[in-house]
């Protein structure tokens, strides 16, 4: 049996430890709120930026524009976003996993480029000794519009350039703090939503021309794309951490009662031994 | 509701307004253009500007930093990309912005490829402060 004193020095290092998890959960649980915040902020402009789209896109074939045309598939980017910090449960894990089940999901004689978001999917892919095209890591917070413009330039220049024939986003989509799930959209071609028109497609009037039109807009949908999916992202991972901190918590206090259990348990066994000693002493001299 | 708008106003980062109006002015592409009920389906881009909506007696103005716009069946949604009530303003960063923007565009030439940029940020200060001064809210 332990020591009381080995056992006493355990509990110590386990109720520091607790703290710091603690305080971790906290930080978490604040940040969760903002990003959270931020997200359900945005949804709306995604969502009317979506349902414009497919207003206009039952009105325009696929060659109105480049950035609608789909090409045959032999060579496509996914974009991975993943955080820059650990400690966050599954969260990095399960994007890694379903990034690799991607491309391996991909006939052998096509090709996968990755573009790397984050240091813990950089991290991860370098041991692997896997090239990435493009890496950004440490960037504090990733909901940033900047870095959302960044990544849709590279994304459409790419795709223009025939360097991708699509761009994929890989992404945590945020539903609780409990339940973070990776998801894969996506971002060019830009889908042309809803091929058929149910009715009657209403008369339109556009200005200045179509084309123009087009041309602004739809590199402004990727864009927005990839903001909501840096938004849900950084919501996803800090609830994935409170969570993850919380279970932390708990597990310390489940360590710690059963250390103190055994710790009296240590001291009564030792008080017994003693007071045994002092009677058979005293048994002795008589 | 036959005579009312619904104006939405959505930006990046909020939702501004979702309220019934009886007439909107907006900054188009190819100019301003005023709506009012039973409006033709429509979708133009904007630019940076001034926009106001009439509801009751009262007109409220708004800044907006450029997007898009589209009215359907007596629904007019606007997607800016920045948008700010006149007392919303901070009208020192304006003037600030303005300034900065004044004095490198006197550094550039027009081929500059920053050009462009700094001519749409000083656009952006001037229409902030042009909103400012009406101030009339309501």
């Amino acid at each position: 049996m332990a020591t009381l004193k080995a056992i006493r020095k355990r509990i110590g290092s386990i109720r520091n430890t607790q703290q710091i998890t603690k305080a971790m959960k906290m930080v978490a649980a604040a940040k969760l709120r903002r990003a959270q915040d931020a997200a359900l902020r945005a949804r709306p402009y995604a969502e009317k930026m979506t349902a414009l789209l497919s207003n206009l896109s039952s009105r325009v074939s696929p060659e109105a524009h480049p950035l609608l045309a789909a090409r045959e598939e032999k060579r496509v980017d996914l974009v991975i976003l993943t955080a820059d910090r650990g400690l966050c449960g599954g969260y990095n894990a399960n994007i890694i996993r379903a990034g690799e089940k991607f491309v391996r999901g991909r006939a052998p004689e096509k090709e996968t480029n990755l573009i790397l978001v984050g240091r813990k999917g950089v991290d991860y892919f370098r041991r692997r000794k896997i090239e990435a095209v493009e890496r950004y890591q440490q960037i504090g917070s990733i909901a940033t519009e900047q870095l959302a413009g960044e990544l849709a330039e590279k994304a459409i220049a790419r795709f223009l350039s025939q360097e991708a024939a699509a761009v994929y986003i890989l992404y945590s989509r945020f539903r609780s703090a409990l339940s973070q799930v990776p998801t894969l959209e996506k971002l060019v071609p830009v889908a042309g939503a809803a091929e058929e028109s149910e009715g009657q497609p209403t008369e339109y009037l556009f200005e200045p021309g179509i084309e123009q039109l087009l041309s602004s807009l739809l590199p402004k949908i990727v864009e927005v794309g990839i903001f909501r999916a840096l938004l849900e992202a950084a919501a996803s991972e800090h609830g994935a951490r409170m969570t993850a901190m919380d279970s932390a918590t708990t597990n310390a206090a489940e360590i710690m009662s059963h250390l103190t259990l055994q710790m009296n348990r240590a001291r009564q066994a030792a008080i017994t031994k003693e007071l045994l000693e002092v009677v058979s002493t005293a048994e002795a001299l008589k | 509701m036959a005579d009312k708008i619904t104006l939405r106003l959505v930006t990046p980062s909020r939702l501004l307004l979702d309220e019934e109006v009886d007439e909107v002015t907006a900054p188009g592409a190819l100019g301003e253009f005023g709506v009012l009920p039973h409006h033709i389906s429509f979708l133009t881009q904007l630019e940076p500007g001034e926009m106001s909506y009439k509801q009751g007696a009262g007109r409220s103005h708004l800044a907006i930093g450029g997007g898009y716009a589209e009215v359907l069946d007596d629904v007019m949604t606007i997607l800016a990309d920045a948008a700010e009530y006149a007392d919303e303003i901070d009208v020192e960063r304006a003037r600030r912005a303005r300034e900065r923007a004044e004095k490198k565009l006197d550094e550039l030439s027009r081929e500059d490829k920053e050009f462009l940029a700094v001519e749409a940020a000083l656009r952006r200060a001037l229409v902030r402060l042009q909103v400012a001064s009406r101030e009339a809210r309501m």
